[in-house]
């Protein structure tokens, strides 16, 4: 039911290995695809020699940006910027050259080493200081951009210019001023990414661990010039997303290659190339904050730099939906953001669990504790003086959603748990940090759910499940609006031939946007039965009434079962709800539309420091969300949790490192790149809940699942400088920069 | 293409099987792509995840590591040998009843790295769960869940409340 942790859908296949992932899927005669890539980001692609490739045993076919349709078909979410296989250039580390197609996984990986590509490696662009130098190499051909495109002879690809009032006439006690940095970090799903595609009737199958199967239909389609209709995607659960699963990478390649050989095709990646395939944006913020002696802001004052890849992906969009709200949950009078998306020539950068808004809270946080610190006042006193309270608006003057919880709840409930008054042993210190994301603001979510004869229920909908239990919640939903237990409802997923329209799994948008369709459908469903109970009984409709899995009539209860027995007779039937959910589309909208709700979390964290080496222990970490509603607490917790540990490494160990002049990934791989063990989770850890049943969801339920990591870095900053006096600005908050923070406040 | 020119001899599972490898597949590739047991995962590839682990000879190792033939008469157990006929394990059963299980694709070799861990050490500590537990990733960040799912097997701490 609604608010217990029900079992997890799925769970004992995944703890078992019964679970089919997509590289568990075998389809009878595929053939093996392997890339051909070159060791630097950027090169001049000379002649490719395959003949030692093509005599290997087993090779049926190498395939050149030459063998593909010309001009060069290219694809992308909102920009068709990346090509099936680098034409002229390559863009990235990691960008394929070729494709080797053969009969054997060995033997495509093996032929895929012979092939020879003569190559001249360019000097690449990787950080943002070169991405702005108005003499570095231009990443987009500008025959590529539109022909009006200012931008067009820049490394920038997009611009944004936000904000209301005037922050030339604000006034201010103090100002502070300072640039954060955040380095790209990469997803590191533990399943690598897998592809498959087979020709399918007249149409194309593919099989993909994507988290958008519906976005992926439409880009080959559109790749391939089919009717979406001849697309069918499969997407079996993927293991693990966080973003890097949202948009296509081989698959349109495969689905052209596969049509053109008419033979399955499979590819692997290996987890090197699954780094080269992902990654944050890299960012850079420099923010001016105006503050009154009491520590009320006055101003802000934003430049935002993010940093893509070669090609669009959503990165863009990470960029400036984030920036949007880089003044944080604050009241902020005026405000200026200007943003800047940069491209690159590292792997294109995508969504990441939080989409940028961990990093605007990086850089707005950590400003909080400059002012506190500069003016003697109490950290967590200066935020709840400024937090704006329910019904404010943190965006001014653009109509968007007002703050849609009592977040300083939130705060407090932090507060209580960590004992912020209390004393603290030497070489400690603590930290607390505050944290909002806009959820998802446009897009449609459809569900169909059918209630079968026997009183089971049947529910379609296109949600990705990829750990976050999306199958458990909507099975709670059905099941309590049928009346019937969540082990009689099945949900279908990962299929665009049987499950209608999702416009993505991404946002915490799933409990909101298809829970919402889902409740919906079955509402359908129970009004059809109350009209069925009233022709099958002859009873007026309007003195019937609907009770859980039942409708009440004069003489007792019919169960819906019996209703639909008493009026299909022996030949049966079902009963069918469609529901859906739309945000709607505001032109003009920076966002293309409101918020459907506020992720808003706070995060607490106490640690030691050994300052000879710079080490940070982490002792207790608590992070408090407000959810709406916990439909599934334990999954809730494990989500909120889960985001911690991510935000964790995050802030204390994990970057993309590029080489400065031939652009290569230098840590490539898990134990060169590091990601959190059971060695270093906090020693004392909570996840909290605010449940105020005030969410658009269902039940009050708001989205969650990121809320966890939004504030991690700031918090232990905090708690860092609290213990050191050293504020670290640029993460991850490494043991060296903080040896090296601590060595510069001696001298 | 590489032959497969050589014969081992392997116990999976309790059950004898001949298969014909190559010199250079791995026990991870025999299991998945020959045996057809796909419960056991890859990830890395080069043994610094976990994903693939699987008991050879009561041992828990990453069988990304281990070459085909030199599991030649050795006994391999793999997540699906540790499932009982009749539904979950008691382990198994823990890891979803503490919410240890997200994405799913770390668990089957955590399940037997944890299995492992607790048939080599009677009574293990919380500390020697989590030193145990060390060289397997779980991007989903379930380690509390996980220690704490492993700790009950062990008797260390008690079912959580529902």
């Amino acid at each position: 039911m609604i608010g217990s942790s029900e079992r997890r859908i799925g769970g004992a296949d995944r703890a078992s290995g019964a679970q089919r992932y997509v590289a568990d899927v075998r389809l009878g005669g595929a053939l093996h695809v392997a890339l051909v890539h070159l060791d630097c980001a950027r090169a001049r692609i000379g002649p490719i020699d395959a003949t030692a490739a093509l005599l290997a045993p087993g090779v049926v076919a190498v395939v050149t940006a030459q063998d593909l349709p010309q001009p060069m078909p290219r694809f992308g979410p909102t920009y068709a910027d990346r090509p099936l296989l680098a034409v002229d250039e390559t863009k990235f580390h990691g960008e394929p050259v070729a494709a080797v197609l053969a009969e054997t996984h060995e033997a495509a990986r093996e032929a895929a080493a012979l092939v020879r590509v003569e190559h001249e490696q360019l000097p690449a662009v990787v950080s943002i200081g070169q991405a702005l130098d108005p003499g570095a190499p231009l990443v987009r051909d500008p025959a590529l951009r539109a022909a009006d495109d200012p931008l067009r002879n820049t490394n920038r690809l997009s611009e944004w210019h936000f904000g209301w009032g005037d922050v030339d006439r604000a006034s201010a006690d103090t100002v502070i001023e300072h640039v954060y940095g955040a380095a790209s970090t990469t997803h590191f799903a533990i399943e690598p990414h897998g592809f498959m595609a087979a020709p399918d009737g007249d149409g194309v199958a593919i099989w993909s661990s994507i988290q958008h199967p519906y976005v992926l239909q439409r880009l080959v389609a559109a790749t391939i010039g089919l009717p979406v209709a001849k697309v069918r995607v499969f997407a079996p659960d993927p293991g693990g997303g966080f973003g890097g699963k949202q948009h296509a990478k081989y698959e349109p390649l495969l689905a052209v290659l596969a049509l053109r050989i008419g033979r399955p095709l499979r590819l692997v990646l290996t987890l090197e190339e699954t780094f080269q395939s992902v990654r944050s944006p890299t960012f850079e913020i420099a923010m001016r904050t105006g503050f009154r002696d009491d520590g009320t802001i006055t101003f802000q004052d934003i430049v935002v730099d993010g940093m893509l890849g070669a090609y669009a992906d959503i990165g863009y969009r990470v960029v400036s939906k984030a920036a949007y709200l880089a003044c944080g949950p604050y009241r902020v009078p005026d405000a200026r953001i200007e943003v800047r998306a940069l491209l690159s020539h590292t792997p294109p950068a995508t969504a990441l669990r939080g989409f940028g808004s961990p990093q605007m809270a990086w850089a707005f946080e950590s400003q909080m504790d400059a002012a506190a610190a500069q003016l003697g006042l109490d950290r967590v006193a200066i935020r709840l003086g400024n937090l704006a309270r329910r019904g404010e608006a943190i965006v001014r003057g653009a109509g968007d959603t007002p703050v849609d919880g009592d977040w300083a709840q939130t705060v407090q409930r932090a507060v209580a748990w960590i004992g912020w008054d209390t004393p603290l042993p030497e070489g400690h210190g603590r930290g607390l940090a505050l944290g909002i994301k806009s959820s998802a603001t446009t897009g449609a979510s459809y569900a169909i759910v059918r209630l079968l004869h026997d009183g089971s229920a049947t529910v379609m909908a296109g949600t990705s499940d990829m750990g976050q239990g999306a199958r458990t919640v909507i099975a709670q939903i059905a099941a309590q609006e049928l009346g019937i237990g969540t082990e009689r409802v099945n949900v279908v997923m990962g299929d665009t031939g049987a499950a209608p329209y999702d416009m993505q799994t991404s946002a915490s948008r799933s409990t909101v946007f298809m829970g919402t369709a889902v409740l919906n459908a079955c509402s359908e469903i129970r009004k059809k039965l109350r009209q069925m109970a009233a022709e099958t009984y002859r009873m007026p409709e309007a003195t019937l009434e609907l009770d859980g899995g039942s409708v009440r009539l004069p003489d007792g209860a019919r169960s819906f079962v019996e209703i639909m027995a008493d009026t299909f007779g022996p030949m049966l039937g079902e009963v069918i709800g469609i529901g859906e959910r739309r945000g709607a589309h505001i032109p003009g909208h920076p966002l293309g539309g409101h918020a459907a709700f506020y992720e808003f979390s706070c995060t607490a964290s106490e640690v030691s420091v050994d300052i000879e080496t710079g080490e940070v222990q982490l002792l207790r970490h608590v992070t408090v969300s407000d959810v709406g509603k916990a439909l599934n607490p334990t999954h809730v917790a494990m989500q909120d949790e889960g985001a911690a540990m991510m935000g964790i490494g995050q802030t204390l160990m994990e970057h993309l490192l590029f080489d400065p002049q031939s652009g290569r990934i230098e840590n490539l791989g898990a134990l060169d790149y590091r990601i959190l063990t059971t060695k270093d989770v906090p020693l004392e850890m909570a996840s909290l809940t605010v449940e105020n049943e005030d969410g658009p969801g269902p039940y009050g339920s708001k989205g969650t699942g990121e809320s966890g990591l939004l504030s991690t870095a700031p918090a232990i900053a905090s708690a860092i400088r609290d213990a050191t006096g050293v504020a670290i600005r640029d993460l991850p908050i490494t043991p060296e920069r903080i040896w090296a923070a601590l060595q510069s406040a001696r001298r | 293409m590489p032959g497969r020119e050589l014969r081992v001899g392997l116990g999976v599972n309790g059950e004898q099987r001949n298969i014909e490898v190559s010199v250079e597949q791995t026990l991870l590739e025999v299991l998945r792509d020959q045996v057809g047991l796909t419960g056991t995962k890859e990830c890395c590839a080069v043994g610094e995840c976990g994903a693939c682990t699987v008991m050879l000879d009561g041992r828990a190792v990453n069988s990304c590591l281990v070459l085909a033939v030199e599991a030649d008469g050795a006994q391999v157990t793999t997540i699906e040998g540790l499932t009982a006929r009749d539904g979950l394990s008691p382990l198994q059963d823990a890891f979803v009843r503490h919410g240890a299980v997200q994405c799913g694709f770390c668990t089957p070799g955590m399940v037997v790295a944890a299995h492992a861990l607790l048939t080599t050490t009677l009574r293990p500590t919380m500390a020697e769960i989590r030193e145990g537990l060390s060289g397997n990733l779980c991007r989903c960040g379930c380690y509390n869940q996980i220690c704490d799912a492993v700790a009950e097997v062990a008797g260390l701490v008690a079912a959580p409340a529902r």
